[in-house]
């Protein structure tokens, strides 16, 4: 390894090093210390086979949604919106679960695809607000977070309550048919992770390999230019964006398909906000997300663990997420020769 | 107040913007600055104004030497400029532009500065309405109110840049007018930054001539136009034997085409490309012919009258349904617009090219870019970033992703900033579409190459297309004047 | 409804929007100099949570206050930091401090949650509070309201009246003017981010010791990135804000009555309000479709419509500025 790249690996890993010191004061804070705490969020990801398939299926939706992601960053968009098309894609699911009498092997399908047009319709919903109303993607996103919300509560508490009365905590259960073969007795479903795998590969793929890709790319580091050059900026977006909240929206399906048995009242709970980081985290290339997602997934179920241990709020683990990018963001481009500055006459 | 610059040396990277440049302005008289693009005159201003910072040399005011670190310290001592586009704030209106900085006292005297504006704007002539905004007003109201802003903070030397592109007669006039009186009686020193020569021998008394960065003559006012001329453009060689390629029939026509946008109004302009032809437009900065150029393109909307292309009427169509129908259009700004930076050769060659599929065949585009590097003289390999390229192989790889073939390419500078070989290698190649029946409408400040390149010839100034002349039977006195505003 | 009722729903109305007044205001300031602080959400979360426990510490209300200023011009320092010296996406940061701002908030405050503190108490202002219709509304309130209700008027006089805000104004319009005249812009950014950034954590802790007392988890969520586009909605005036934020106040009061009026009518149009209207508002001030519509009107009243219902941001809003060498002639 050059050596330009070990001190950037090393620098890298020293800014991990004071996200985890500022996380251990907290910790500290209210006495709990830091090995203890530490200690019980690794347990409570890792500690027995439940907690590693929990992190798994926390990690599915978070991953589908970081990949759709890097399709809208590279475009140059601010998805924010992608919270809400994963809770479009899990009510789009959850409507099919509910009122379509079909075999599973029919069901299934239709609904992950119903949720994926969803949560691209939801997404081109944005896009449209931009390019027409002149609605920035940011306010656009948000509005639409918080209206998919809404819409979820309604139908939780009104049409789709159980049978038993509106508990607002979720849905009638899904039946059996309608949900993701799972692996025994776990809310886990394989077919999850071989889908997620072939998202990150599909991902990968269409920026490294295909027109759509490169043009993409083009529009977002020089839309001037890309437009000089032939690609027509409006309609590129609106594809980007659709592409992300497709796969957003499988997440959301996933979610409620497999690890819930019912459309929650919060059935993204913030992984579309969370994606946002990993995908900051890792710096825009597709290949690493699953790992840094893997990694916030742990640390998030993990802290749940903490907070039954310790009783201090699981909110803990979304500090560590965000201290690690701000200070990534912030510092992780410094430029070598700031630490070591060589006197040389230009 | 006597102005004087020693050694005046600046670069910009590679480029001697100001190499030595030494001059002496007394007070009380009005000097004119004369160059073509690129001589350096505005850099040498911005040096005298504080907004630059010279690499070497001195300024000398009144005998004491000074040293600026912004265009306020400049002020402060008494040197102000107004630009070409005025330093001013749209948003605001007149009055508060005038009290930006006027002094510093925390309330805002409203009352006060609107009877200064008033009382500086009768002494020299001007009509000043203090509550409107400044985004309304023309260039020519907005140069008068830099003159009297700059007044009453006290300069004493006055730089105009390029002050009469794109105003009227009658603020001309008036400006002139009120520039003779802030010389002859209040003893200001002032400096014109100008390319009409007519503009400088009706305003100014003394006349320093810029060519490369250094001066390269001086004179008194009156001086014959045709010595000025020569000055300011080198000697131009006798053009070589190129047989005329022009065929029947056209390829573009403008009808009466006339564009306004924020900063120019072009009059109607009536022009004929031919088949085979190469039509060259000439013009300093701000003069019409890159708006020209660009509606030509369809990216700026044009105000009256109609673009043909063959027998059909693009006046309405967009940029990408025109590129689509053979036209190309080659920017200056390489890396702002015509490239984008981040991405490599292969992959502009990807994005240009027609046969690319939606999966993309790497192997094969290596290898066409390959052998796109190698004939157009490239030095860079596929996977280079077109950001590492230097400009001259940017400019190739611009030409390089052009399609073929095409029925018209319109240019921006094609060979700004290349050395002599690049630009004769360039231009062979631009023969080779126009020898298929291609035309090319291109703009250019190098004189030499529109007389040397070209079939026809027309220049713009102040939004006005001159005559059209024949490239072979051109000098460069003619195209001075035109390029000046002679007829 | 009758006339002293309607009267307590204005005055409910004004003391709700207080908040997103002083947000508005410390907001508008930002973003005329040129600089966006995407973080105000997280901000007024973690202001708020801090200027309550603060406050609960000190047993005083300005102690929490203060407090929720400095977290504000804490966040709106690394905000500024990042963008103009490191150079890095101000967007992404102020994102970032947006979601660490809320988990800070929840993780901190967690102790102090739903437990009484101190209040600010009311203060009607003798005699002036008797006047008909106004009296009772605008001051018949407490302090925090009248400091909003000032903060509004005093803003307005400092962009538009007084050299400092023309400055400021002229940094995120022409910042090349500006430097020309002697400002420097980037540390004219960064000061007003500063005092924007304090301005929105008061507006925090408005709200954790006036509007809805006290601490929970999510207690201002939304309200920050309402604000924004306020901030936008006004047309980036502090009176034009203002009224922006009294009418989100309005419409949420306005929903709550229909809601008790109409209770077979679903709570979800009670909540979808704010950000229906948020959307509707953006896409007034800024859509082509009410560039056409103005264009239908009467040719004399284009020009005043026109002023009233489109917005033009500061020019060089979001645009870095470095007064480097530009090669050119």
């Amino acid at each position: 390894m050059s050596k330009a790249r070990l001190l950037r690996l090393l620098w890298l890993t020293g800014l991990v090093g004071v996200a985890l010191a500022v996380t251990g004061g907290l910790l500290a804070i209210f006495g709990v210390s830091p090995a203890q705490g530490f200690g019980a969020i690794l347990r409570g990801a890792f500690g027995d086979a439940p907690r590693i398939l929990s992190v798994t299926a926390f990690w599915v939706p978070l991953t589908l949604a970081a990949a759709g992601l890097v399709i809208s960053f590279t475009a140059g968009l601010w998805n924010i919106g992608v919270e809400g098309q994963i809770v479009m894609g899990a009510v789009a699911a959850s409507w099919l679960a509910l009122k379509l009498d079909a075999p599973q092997g029919i069901l299934v399908p239709l609904e992950i695809l119903a949720a994926m047009a969803a949560g691209g319709l939801w997404a081109a919903l944005t896009g449209v607000l931009k390019t027409r109303g002149k609605v920035h993607e940011i306010f656009g996103g948000l509005a639409l977070n918080n209206l998919a919300v809404i819409l979820t509560n309604y139908l939780i508490s009104g049409p789709w309550q159980p049978p038993e009365g509106g508990t607002f905590r979720g849905t009638q259960p899904f039946p059996d048919k309608a949900m993701l073969p799972l692996l025994g007795e776990s809310r886990v479903s394989p077919i999850s992770l071989l889908i997620t795998g072939l998202a990150i590969l599909a991902v990968f793929y269409l920026l490294r390999g295909t027109i759509w890709g490169l043009r993409l790319k083009a529009l977002g580091k020089s839309p001037r230019a890309a437009f000089l050059l032939g690609v027509s900026s409006e309609r590129q977006a609106l594809l980007a964006l659709m592409f992300c909240g497709a796969l957003a929206g499988l997440g959301g399906a996933v979610r409620v398909l497999s690890w819930f048995d019912s459309l929650r009242q919060s059935i993204s709970g913030g992984i579309g906000y969370l994606a946002l980081l990993v995908v900051m985290l890792s710096g825009f290339r597709v290949l690493l997300v699953p790992f840094i997602s893997f990694f916030f997934s742990a640390v998030l179920n993990g802290s749940i663990s903490l907070q039954l241990r310790t009783q201090l709020h699981s909110s803990l683990g979304g500090i560590l997420a965000g201290i690690l990018v701000l200070l990534v963001l912030l510092f992780g481009e410094v430029r070598l020769r700031r630490i070591f500055p060589r006197r040389r006459r230009e | 107040m006597r102005v004087e610059l020693r050694d005046i040396r600046k670069h910009f990277g590679a480029v001697k913007a100001n190499d030595g440049i030494s001059i002496e302005l007394e007070a009380g008289r009005v000097y004119g600055l004369l160059g073509e693009n690129g001589a350096g005159k505005t850099t040498l201003m911005k040096v005298l104004s504080g907004f630059h910072k010279p690499d070497s040399g001195e300024i000398i005011l009144d005998g004491e030497p000074a040293h600026f670190g912004s265009p306020a310290q400049a002020q402060g001592s008494g040197v102000g400029m107004i630009y070409q586009d005025p330093l001013d704030i749209p948003a605001v209106r007149v009055v508060e532009n005038y009290l930006l900085g006027h002094d510093s006292q925390v309330t805002l005297r409203f009352a006060a500065a609107v009877r200064e504006l008033k009382e500086y704007a009768g002494q020299l002539g001007f009509a000043v309405n203090p509550q409107e905004y400044i985004e309304n007003l023309s260039l020519g109201e907005r140069q008068q109110l830099e003159l009297i802003r700059l007044l009453a903070l006290g300069a004493q030397v006055l730089v105009l840049d390029e002050p009469t592109t794109g105003i009227s007669a009658e603020q001309k006039e008036l400006l002139f007018s009120s520039i003779r009186k802030l010389a002859k009686d209040e003893g200001k020193t002032v400096i014109l930054v100008s390319h009409k020569l007519a503009d400088v021998q009706d305003l100014c008394q003394h006349v320093i001539v810029l060519r490369r960065g250094k001066v390269v003559g001086q004179a008194d006012v009156p001086c014959p136009t045709d010595e000025l001329v020569r000055m300011m453009f080198e000697e131009i060689p006798p053009r070589s034997q190129r047989p005329s390629q022009v065929q029947e029939g056209v390829v573009l026509e403008l009808h009466e085409v006339s564009i306004t946008t924020e900063h120019l109004s072009l009059e109607p302009v009536d022009l004929v490309v031919r088949p085979g032809e190469v039509f060259g437009l000439a013009g300093l900065e701000g003069s019409g012919q890159r708006q020209l150029l660009q509606a030509c393109a369809r990216l700026i909307p044009v105000r009256g009258g109609q673009i043909l292309l063959g027998s059909q009427n693009v006046t309405r169509w967009s940029y990408q349904r025109l590129r689509e129908s053979g036209v190309a259009y080659v920017p200056a700004a390489r890396l702002e617009e015509g490239l984008v930076p981040g991405l490599s050769l292969t992959e502009h060659v990807a994005l240009t090219s027609e046969e690319t599929s939606f999966v993309i065949d790497w192997p094969a585009l290596h290898q066409e870019t390959r052998r796109r590097i190698d004939r157009y003289q490239i030095v860079g390999r596929p996977e280079t970033r077109v950001d590492a390229l230097s400009g001259g192989n940017q400019q190739r790889t611009l030409y390089a992703l052009l399609r073929s073939p095409l029925r018209l390419i319109l240019l921006e500078h094609p060979t700004r900033g290349l050395d002599v070989r690049s630009a004769e290698w360039i231009w062979q190649l631009l023969f080779e579409h126009v020898g298929s029946g291609g035309a090319i409408l291109y703009l250019s400040a190098d004189l030499d190459e529109l007389v040397e390149r070209s079939d026809r010839i027309a220049a713009f100034s102040g939004g006005v297309m001159s005559r059209v002349v024949r490239a072979d039977q051109a000098t460069a006195e003619e195209l001075g004047h035109l390029i000046g505003g002679g007829r | 409804m009758n006339e002293s009722e309607f009267v307590r729903a204005l005055a409910s109305i004004l003391l709700q929007a207080t908040p997103l007044m002083i947000a508005v205001c410390g907001e508008t300031i930002t973003e005329r100099a040129g600089l966006v602080n995407l973080s105000l959400d997280g901000t007024m979360l973690l202001a708020a949570m801090t200027g309550f426990v603060a406050g609960l510490y000190a047993d005083s209300v300005l102690a929490g206050f203060l407090a929720a200023a400095l977290v504000g011009a804490l966040f709106a320092a690394v905000v500024a930091f990042g963008s103009i010296r490191l150079r890095q996406d101000p967007f992404a940061i102020g994102f970032v401090l947006t979601l660490l701002g809320d988990d800070l908030s929840a993780y901190l405050g967690q102790n102090f949650t739903r437990i009484p503190g101190p209040t600010v108490s009311h203060l009607g202002i003798p005699l002036l509070k008797d006047l008909p219709l106004f009296g009772p509304v605008f001051f018949d309130q407490d302090p925090v309201v009248y400091f909003s209700l000032l903060l509004v008027g005093v803003t307005w006089w400092f962009l538009f009246r007084t050299q400092p805000g023309l400055r400021l104004r002229s940094a995120g319009e022409r910042p090349e003017a500006a430097y020309a005249r002697g400002v420097a812009v980037n540390r004219l950014r960064a000061v007003y981010a500063l005092v924007g950034g304090a301005l929105v954590g008061v507006a925090g802790a408005a709200y954790s010791l006036d509007i809805k007392i006290g601490w929970s988890e999510g207690h201002t969520r939304g309200l920050g990135w309402i604000a924004l586009a306020i901030v936008i909605f006004g047309g980036w005036s502090p009176v034009r804000g203002a009224l922006g934020a009294m009418l989100f106040g309005a419409s949420k009061s306005l929903a709550q009555v229909l809601q008790s009026r109409f209770p077979q009518v679903s709570v979800v149009a009670f909540n979808a309000t704010p950000w229906v209207l948020m959307i509707g508002v953006l896409i007034l001030v800024g859509s082509d479709a009410t560039e056409r519509l103005i264009g239908l009107a009467p040719r004399r009243s284009q020009a005043p419509l026109r002023r009233l219902l489109r917005v033009t941001s500061p020019r060089a809003l979001g645009k870095p500025f470095a007064p480097g060498e530009s090669g050119e002639d």
